[in-house]
C-alpha cells in the first residue's frame, strides 16, 4: 500500500508539469497533451483518496474524467486540424482571435 | 304746407336722378350712339330744366315748403338715415340755376369739345357733375348732401384733369380735389356735431334745425359746428385761405370752368351756408363775423389779383372768387343778407357762365388762353363780342343788367344792418371789378389782333347758349328789382320774406363807382402798349400779385412738399429702420440666441453624454490590452487566480 | 341632420373636399383642375348665399347652429353658427375665393403647379370661412391657424423675388401673436364658468355670457385682454405690429394678396368684436383709448408711408394698414355705431382693396414691373378700361361718399365723436380729428398714384408693346366687386341691415 502523501506529491508533480506545458509550449498538440497531464494528475488524486478512504465514488469520478478527457482530446484535435488547414500552422501564439 | 303741390314738386326727386341716368347711358352706350352720346345728357337736362321751372312755379304761386318724409335708407344703432328731398324756394331757385347753366354748358360743349378724344367720357362726367350738384341742392339730410358734395369733388377732379396728358392739368386736378377735401374735413366734423346734437337719431336738416334750438345744446357747441361747416364752404367756394385751387382749375376745358364757377362746385359752398342758415344764426355772433372777415379778405384780394392776369380765364376765375365772397359776405350779414346773397348767386351764375362761355369761344378761335395773343376780335366774332359786353357790364354792375340789382341789394343790406366796413369793401371791390372787366374786354376785343391764324366766329352750338345766357343776364336782374316787388325775395328767404328796398343814393353811388372803374380801364388800355400799364402803376405790388401773394408757393414749400417728400420719407424710414428693424432685430436676436443654444447643446449637454461614452471607451481601451487573445496568458491568469484563491482560503481557514 | 343644422358645416368644409378632389386629378389635366377650382368655390358660394337667404334678419340670435361634442375630455365642442356679425364676412369669403378661382382660370403665377395652387387656395378658403362661424375657442383657434399654412406656401412658392423672407416673416409674426392669444384662451378656460360637474368650457357663447355678466375680475381682464388683443392686433395688423403686411403683400401672388387683404386681416378685427370685447368688457374699456390711439397713429402713419412708396403693390399694402385703422377706431369706441362701422369697413375694405390688388396684379401682368416710376404714366391712353377701373377703385378706396369705402370711415369718425360711456370723450374727438387728417392724406396719395400711373403720356419704352386692355376673365372676376363697391355705397343697408340686430344684442350685453 503506497502512502497517500507520496501519491499526492506525484500528482502535484504531474499537475505542475501539465501547467508548465500549457503555459509554456507553443505547439497546440503539446498543449493538449499537457492538459491531459493535468487531468490525469487529478485522476491520480481521485484514485489515491478513493483507496485511502475506501470510497468508490472517487473511482467513478476518475472514470468520468477519463471519458470527458477522451471527448475533449477528440474535439481539441479536430480544432487543431482545422486550424492547421486554415493557417498552415499550429503555433498557438498566432491564434489570438479571442481578443477585443 | 300751404297750397296744393304740383306734379313737378312731387316728383322733384327725379331731377337729380335723370342726369344720373343719362350719365349711365352715356357711359355704357355713348360710343355706340350717333353724336357720341351727348344727346343723353342734353335731353336729360332739358327735361330737368323744365321740371325745375315747374318746381319754381310752385313758389311763384306763393306755396310753401314741400318736405315729404323720405324713404328709409338704413338704420344703424339709434341713427336712422333716409333718402329724401326738401324743396323750398331756395332749392327751387338753385335747381333752375343749375339745370339751366348745365344745359347751356352741355349744348355749348358740342361745339367746344368737338373732335376731342374723350368726348363721350366728358359728357358722362359732365352729367354726373350736374347730378351731384342737384343732389346737394335737393337733399333733405346732411349725409345725402355730403355724398353729392364729394361726388362733385371727384367729378371736378376728372373734369379739370380732362386733358391729363399735360402734367400741369393733372396737378391742377389734384390740387382742386385735395384743397377742397381739406375743407371737407371740418365740414364733415360739423355734420357729425350736428348729428350728435340730435343725439344720433337723425341727419335730416329739419331735425337738425330743431335739435340745435334745444336748451341742452350750448351756443358754443352750435358755434363750433357752424364754423366747422363753414370750413366746407371755404374749400368748395374757394374762400381764403383755401382759394388756391380755383385759378388752377382753369386747366380744365372752358365749359367745365363755366359749370364749376357759375352753377355747381363753388355755388355749393354758398348754398350750404344758406341751407344750414339756422345753425349759423343760432351760433354766437363771432361766427358770422369770422365769415364776413374771410369773405372780405377774399373779395378784395381776389379782385386785385384779377388785375394782373394775362390768362383770360384766370381773370374770370379771380373775379369768381371775389364775387363768391360777395355772396358769402351777404349771408354773413344775417337774415336780411340771405336773400341778397342768394340773389347775387342767382344773377352771377348767369353772367359768369356767359363770360366763361364767351371766353371759351375766344379761346376756341385763337387757340390760346393768353390775352396777349388776342385783341381786335370784335370784328371777327361779333356775337361773342356783344354777348361778352353784356356779361361784362353785368359783372361791373351797370344798370339795368343782372349784376346791378344784386350788388345794389347787397349794398343796401350792408348799410341797413350797419355793416359799414363791408359796405366800403363792397364799393372798393366794385370799382376794381369794373376796372379789370374793362381791361379784359379791351385786351381781348379792341386794338389789333396779336395772335396767329385767322380767328372766326364760333359755331351756332356755341353762340346759341351765349345768346340765351345774354338774354337771361338782361332779364333775371328784374326778378329782384325792388320796383317790381323783389319777386326773388318771395322765394328765397329765411323764415320771413324780406322785401328789398331801393335806396337811390346807394344805387347812384354804386353806378358812379362802376362807371369810374370802367372809364379808368378804358383810358389805360385804349392804346396798345408793349408793357401792361398796370405794371408800372403798381410797382412792387405787381410782382406780389403775379405770385398770388406767394400763398401758393408758401403752401407748396411749407406744407405739400415737406409732407409729400420729407415727412413721408421720414415715416417710411422709421417704418423700415425702426419698426421693421425691431421685428428683424427680434428675428436676428432669436437666431443669435439659437446659435448660443446650439453651442450649449453641442458642447455642454451633448458633451456630457459623449464624454461618458468616451471615458468608458478609453477605460476599455486600457483594459483590452489584457485580453491579448493568447490563450496561454488566460490560462496563466487562471492559475494565478486559483493560487491566489487557494492562499486566501488557506489563510482564512 | 337636416339642412338647418348641417348647412354651415357642409358649406365650410366643401372647399376642403374640393382640395381633395383636385389632388386626385392627374396634374397634366390643367383645364380640368382649374374648372374644378371654379366649380367647388362656386358651389360653396351658392350654399353660402342659400344660408344668407334662409337667414332670419329680424333677430340678433345665432342661427344654423350645430353644437356637438368634440374633444370631451377638455370640454371642446364642435359649435358652429352664424349671426349678423359673421354673415357679411362669411359670404364675402366665399365670394372673393370664387372670384380668385375665376381669375386663376387665366392667371397662375410662376412656377405654375396649378394643382397645388388651387388645392391650397381651397384649404385657405375653409380656414377663413371657419374662423367666422366657430363658436368654440378651440375650434376657432384651429381654423385660425389653419389659414397660416396655405398662405405661407402661397407666398413662399408663388411669390416674387423676396418671397422666402416675406413668407417666413408672415408666418412667424402671426404665430407669435397667436401664442399670446392661445394663452388668453386658456386663461379664459380655466377661469371661466363650470358646469354642475365642475367641467370648464371653451364655448364662446357661455364665456361671453359669463364675461359680460362680470364673471372675470378686473385684473384678470386687464392681463388676458392684453394677451388676446396682442394676438389679434398682429393679424389686423395694427400699428406698430404691421410690418409683416407690406412684405407679405408685395411678395404674394395676386390671389394671395386679394385673399390676405380681403379676408384674412378681418379675422383679427372680427376676433376683437366676437371674443375680446364681449368676454372681457372691462378690459376692453381700459384698453379702448390705447387701441383707438394706435388706430389713428396707424391711419396717419400709413398714409404718410404710402406717399413714400415707389412700388405700387407696397403702396396699396400700406393703405390697408390705414383702412384697418379706421376699422379699429370704430371698434375702440365700443358703441353700436362704431362696431357696425367697423364691420362695414371690413366688408368695404375687403371688396375695394381686393379689387385694387387685382388691378395691380393685372398691371404687373402687362408691364412686368410694379415700380411706379418705371410704369411712368399714360396707362389711361393705352388701356382706358383698366385705367378707368383702377381709378374707380382707388377713388372708392379714398372714401368717396356714394361708394363702399365711405360708410366705414364716416361712421367710424361719427362714433368717435361720442364713444361709449366711460371713455374719454375729448381724447376720442382728438382721434376723430386725426382720422380726418388721415383721409386728406389718403386722398393725396391715391390721387398722386393715379397721376403717376394713369395720367400723362405713355413713356417711349412701352410704345408698341401692344398692351391688352381688360380681358374677359378679368371682367368676370372683377365685375361683381365693382358692382358691390357701388351697390354697398348706395345701399349700405345691405350690411347695416344685417349687422344692426346682432351688434345691438352684443353691445347691450356689454353695457348691462
Amino acid at each position: 500500500m503506497i502512502r497517500l502523501p507520496l501519491i499526492l506529491f506525484f500528482s502535484a508533480l504531474l499537475f505542475s508539469a501539465g501547467v508548465y506545458g500549457v503555459l509554456a509550449r507553443r505547439n497546440a498538440i503539446m498543449v493538449l497533451m499537457a492538459i491531459e497531464l493535468m487531468l490525469n494528475a487529478v485522476n491520480v488524486n481521485l484514485i489515491g483518496f478513493s483507496a485511502q478512504l475506501k470510497d468508490v465514488n472517487g473511482q467513478i469520478f476518475a472514470l468520468f474524467v477519463i471519458a470527458v478527457a477522451a471527448a475533449e482530446v477528440g474535439i481539441g484535435l479536430a480544432i487543431v486540424i482545422l486550424l492547421f488547414r486554415n493557417r498552415e500552422s499550429i503555433n498557438i501564439d498566432e491564434v489570438n482571435l479571442l481578443k477585443w | 304746407m300751404a297750397g296744393s303741390v304740383n306734379v313737378f314738386v312731387r316728383y322733384a326727386w327725379l331731377i337729380p336722378l335723370l342726369p344720373i341716368a343719362s350719365a349711365c347711358l352715356t357711359l355704357f352706350f355713348g360710343k355706340r350712339t350717333p353724336g357720341r352720346g351727348a344727346v343723353y345728357g342734353i335731353a336729360a337736362l332739358a327735361t330737368t330744366m323744365l321740371m325745375s321751372l315747374g318746381v319754381l312755379w310752385h313758389f311763384v304761386q306763393g306755396n310753401g315748403v314741400y318736405a315729404p318724409a323720405g324713404l328709409e335708407w338704413f338704420t344703424i344703432g339709434p341713427l336712422r338715415l333716409e333718402l329724401g328731398m326738401y324743396v323750398d324756394g331756395l332749392t327751387a331757385a338753385m335747381l333752375v340755376v343749375v339745370t339751366t347753366i348745365s344745359l347751356m354748358v352741355h349744348i355749348y360743349s358740342l361745339g367746344y369739345m368737338h373732335g376731342d378724344a374723350r368726348f363721350t367720357w366728358f359728357y358722362f362726367v359732365l352729367s354726373m357733375f350736374t347730378a351731384a350738384m342737384l343732389t346737394v341742392v335737393i337733399a333733405n339730410n346732411l349725409i345725402e348732401l355730403l355724398i353729392g358734395w364729394e361726388v362733385m369733388g371727384v367729378c371736378s377732379y376728372l373734369l379739370i384733369g380732362h386733358w391729363y396728358e399735360e402734367k400741369q392739368n393733372s396737378n391742377a386736378a389734384i390740387k382742386a380735389f385735395i384743397t377742397t377735401r381739406i375743407g371737407d374735413i371740418p365740414f364733415m366734423f360739423g355734420i357729425i356735431m350736428l348729428i350728435a346734437a340730435t343725439g344720433f337719431t337723425t341727419t335730416n336738416i329739419v331735425g337738425v334745425g330743431e335739435a340745435i334750438k334745444e336748451p341742452a345744446i350750448s351756443a358754443l357747441f352750435v358755434s363750433m359746428a357752424a364754423i366747422l361747416l363753414f370750413g366746407g364752404t371755404i374749400g368748395k367756394s374757394a374762400q381764403f385761405p383755401l382759394h388756391v385751387w380755383l385759378p388752377d382749375a382753369m386747366a380744365g376745358p372752358t365749359p367745365v370752368s363755366a359749370l364749376i364757377h357759375a352753377a355747381t362746385m363753388v355755388a355749393a359752398g354758398v348754398y350750404l351756408v344758406g341751407r344750414l342758415f339756422e345753425v349759423f344764426l343760432h351760433a354766437e355772433p363771432w361766427v358770422l363775423t369770422t365769415v364776413s372777415i374771410i369773405a372780405a379778405i377774399t373779395t378784395l384780394g381776389a379782385a386785385l389779383l384779377a388785375i394782373v392776369q394775362d390768362d383770360i380765364k384766370r381773370v374770370l376765375a379771380y373775379s369768381t372768387l371775389s364775387q363768391l365772397s360777395y355772396m358769402v359776405a351777404g349771408l354773413s350779414m344775417g337774415e336780411e343778407g340771405m336773400t341778397a346773397g342768394f340773389f347775387h348767386l342767382f344773377t352771377h351764375a348767369f353772367f359768369k357762365a356767359l363770360l366763361f362761355l364767351g371766353a371759351g369761344a375766344v379761346i376756341h378761335a385763337v387757340h390760346s388762353n393768353d390775352m396777349s395773343d388776342m385783341g381786335g376780335l370784335r370784328k371777327q366774332m361779333p356775337i361773342t363780342f356783344w354777348t361778352m359786353i353784356i356779361g361784362s357790364l353785368a359783372l361791373a354792375g351797370i344798370f339795368p343788367l343782372a349784376g346791378f340789382w344784386s350788388k345794389d341789394e347787397l349794398l343796401v343790406v350792408a348799410q341797413e344792418t350797419g355793416h359799414t366796413w363791408l359796405f366800403v369793401v363792397f364799393l372798393v371791390t366794385a370799382a376794381i371789378t369794373a376796372f379789370y372787366t374793362m381791361r379784359m374786354v379791351m385786351l381781348t376785343f379792341f386794338g389789333d389782333y396779336r395772335g396767329h391764324g385767322h380767328p372766326h366766329e364760333a359755331p351756332s352750338t356755341m353762340t346759341g347758349p351765349l345768346i340765351f345766357l345774354a338774354l337771361c343776364t338782361v332779364g333775371v336782374g328784374f326778378l329782384g328789382a325792388p320796383q317790381l316787388g323783389s319777386v326773388f325775395g318771395d322765394w328765397v328767404f329765411f323764415e320771413q320774406p324780406h322785401a328789398g328796398t331801393f335806396v337811390a343814393w346807394i344805387a347812384l353811388l354804386s353806378t358812379v363807382v362802376a362807371v369810374g372803374g370802367l372809364a379808368v380801364g378804358y383810358r389805360l388800355y385804349q392804346r396798345r402798349a408793349e408793357r401792361d400799364p398796370m405794371e408800372s402803376a403798381l410797382g412792387p405790388m405787381w410782382n406780389v400779385l403775379q405770385h398770388r401773394y406767394y400763398i401758393d408757393a408758401f403752401y407748396m414749400r411749407a406744407i405739400i412738399y415737406p409732407t409729400r417728400d420729407t415727412l413721408s420719407a421720414a415715416v417710411y424710414w422709421t417704418n423700415q429702420h425702426v419698426l421693421d428693424a425691431a421685428v428683424n432685430g427680434a428675428a436676428a436676436l432669436a437666431r443669435g440666441l439659437s446659435h448660443v443654444i446650439m453651442w450649449f447643446d453641442r458642447t455642454i449637454i451633448d458633451g456630457f453624454v459623449n464624454g461618458l461614452g468616451e471615458t468608458a471607451g478609453s477605460t476599455g481601451g486600457l483594459l483590452k490590452k489584457v485580453q491579448s487573445g493568447n490563450v496561454q496568458w488566460y490560462a496563466a491568469g487562471l492559475f494565478v487566480g486559483v493560487i491566489a484563491l487557494a492562499i486566501a482560503f488557506i489563510r482564512i481557514a | 341632420m337636416n339642412w338647418h343644422n348641417s348647412a354651415i358645416t357642409v358649406t365650410t368644409l366643401l372647399p376642403i373636399l374640393g382640395a381633395l378632389v383636385i389632388i386626385c386629378v392627374p396634374k397634366d389635366k390643367d383645364r380640368l383642375i382649374r374648372g374644378l377650382g371654379i366649380f367647388f368655390t362656386a358651389a360653396a358660394l351658392v350654399l353660402a348665399i342659400a344660408i344668407a337667404v334662409g337667414f332670419d334678419y329680424g333677430t340678433g340670435d345665432f342661427q344654423f347652429v350645430l353644437n356637438v361634442k368634440w374633444i370631451e375630455t377638455i370640454g371642446a365642442n364642435y359649435h358652429v353658427g352664424i349671426d349678423g356679425i359673421s354673415m357679411p364676412l362669411y359670404v364675402l369669403t366665399f365670394l372673393l375665393s370664387f372670384l380668385c378661382a375665376i381669375y386663376t382660370w387665366r392667371y397662375v403665377p410662376d412656377p405654375g403647379r396649378t394643382k397645388a395652387f388651387l388645392a391650397l387656395m381651397l384649404l385657405l378658403e375653409t380656414g377663413m370661412a371657419g374662423t367666422f362661424i366657430a363658436f368654440d375657442l378651440i375650434l376657432f383657434f384651429v381654423f385660425w391657424e389653419m389659414v397660416l399654412v396655405p398662405m405661407y406656401f402661397l407666398i413662399a412658392i408663388w411669390g416674387s423675388a423676396n418671397r422666402e423672407y416675406a413668407s417666413i416673416k408672415f408666418f412667424l409674426y402671426t404665430l407669435f401673436g397667436s401664442v399670446f392669444m392661445l394663452l388668453g384662451f386658456l386663461a379664459l378656460y380655466f377661469s371661466g364658468p363650470t358646469d354642475a360637474l365642475g367641467h370648464h368650457t371653451f364655448d364662446m357663447l357661455r364665456l361671453t355670457e359669463f364675461g359680460a355678466g362680470g364673471g372675470f375680475s378686473r385684473t384678470f381682464q386687464l392681463v388676458v385682454f392684453g394677451g388676446i388683443a396682442l394676438g389679434l392686433a398682429v393679424k389686423v395688423p395694427m400699428w406698430p405690429f404691421h410690418t409683416w403686411l407690406p412684405d407679405a403683400h408685395t411678395e404674394a401672388p395676386t390671389i394671395g394678396s386679394v385673399l390676405l387683404a380681403g379676408i384674412m386681416l378681418k379675422m383679427g378685427t372680427y376676433g376683437f368684436i366676437r371674443i375680446a370685447i364681449p368676454m372681457l368688457p372691462e378690459g376692453a374699456h381700459a384698453y379702448a383709448p390705447w387701441i383707438g390711439g394706435l388706430a389713428v397713429i396707424g391711419i396717419v402713419y400709413a398714409s404718410l408711408a404710402c406717399l413714400a412708396q415707389k412700388d405700387l403693390k407696397r403702396l396699396i399694402a400700406f393703405s390697408s394698414v390705414g383702412h384697418m385703422g379706421f376699422v379699429m377706431l370704430g371698434i375702440a369706441t365700443l358703441t353700436p355705431i362704431g362696431i357696425q362701422a367697423a364691420i362695414f369697413g371690413m366688408v368695404a375694405h375687403g371688396v375695394i382693396t381686393g379689387m385694387l390688388f387685382f388691378c395691380v396684379g393685372s398691371i404687373y401682368d402687362r408691364y412686368h414691373t410694379r415700380e411706379i416710376a418705371v410704369i411712368g404714366g399714360g396707362m389711361a391712353q393705352e388701356m382706358p378700361k383698366l385705367a378707368g377701373v383702377f381709378a374707380f377703385v382707388a377713388i372708392a378706396s379714398l372714401g368717396l361718399p356714394g361708394l363702399a369705402g365711405f360708410w366705414g370711415e364716416v361712421m367710424s369718425l361719427l362714433s368717435s365723436f361720442n364713444p361709449a360711456p366711460g371713455l374719454n370723450v375729448g381724447l376720442f374727438r382728438a382721434y376723430m380729428v386725426a382720422g380726418g387728417v388721415g383721409t386728406v392724406l389718403t386722398a393725396g396719395y391715391f390721387l398722386w398714384m393715379l397721376q403717376r400711373v394713369n395720367m400723362g403720356t405713355l413713356p417711349e419704352r412701352w410704345s408698341g408693346k401692344g398692351f391688352r386692355d381688360i380681358i374677359a376673365v378679368e371682367w368676370l372676376a372683377w365685375l361683381p366687386l365693382l358692382a358691390l363697391t357701388l351697390v354697398l355705397g348706395l345701399f349700405p343697408r345691405l350690411v347695416f341691415g344685417i349687422t344692426d340686430n346682432a351688434v345691438g344684442a352684443l353691445t347691450s350685453l356689454i353695457g348691462r
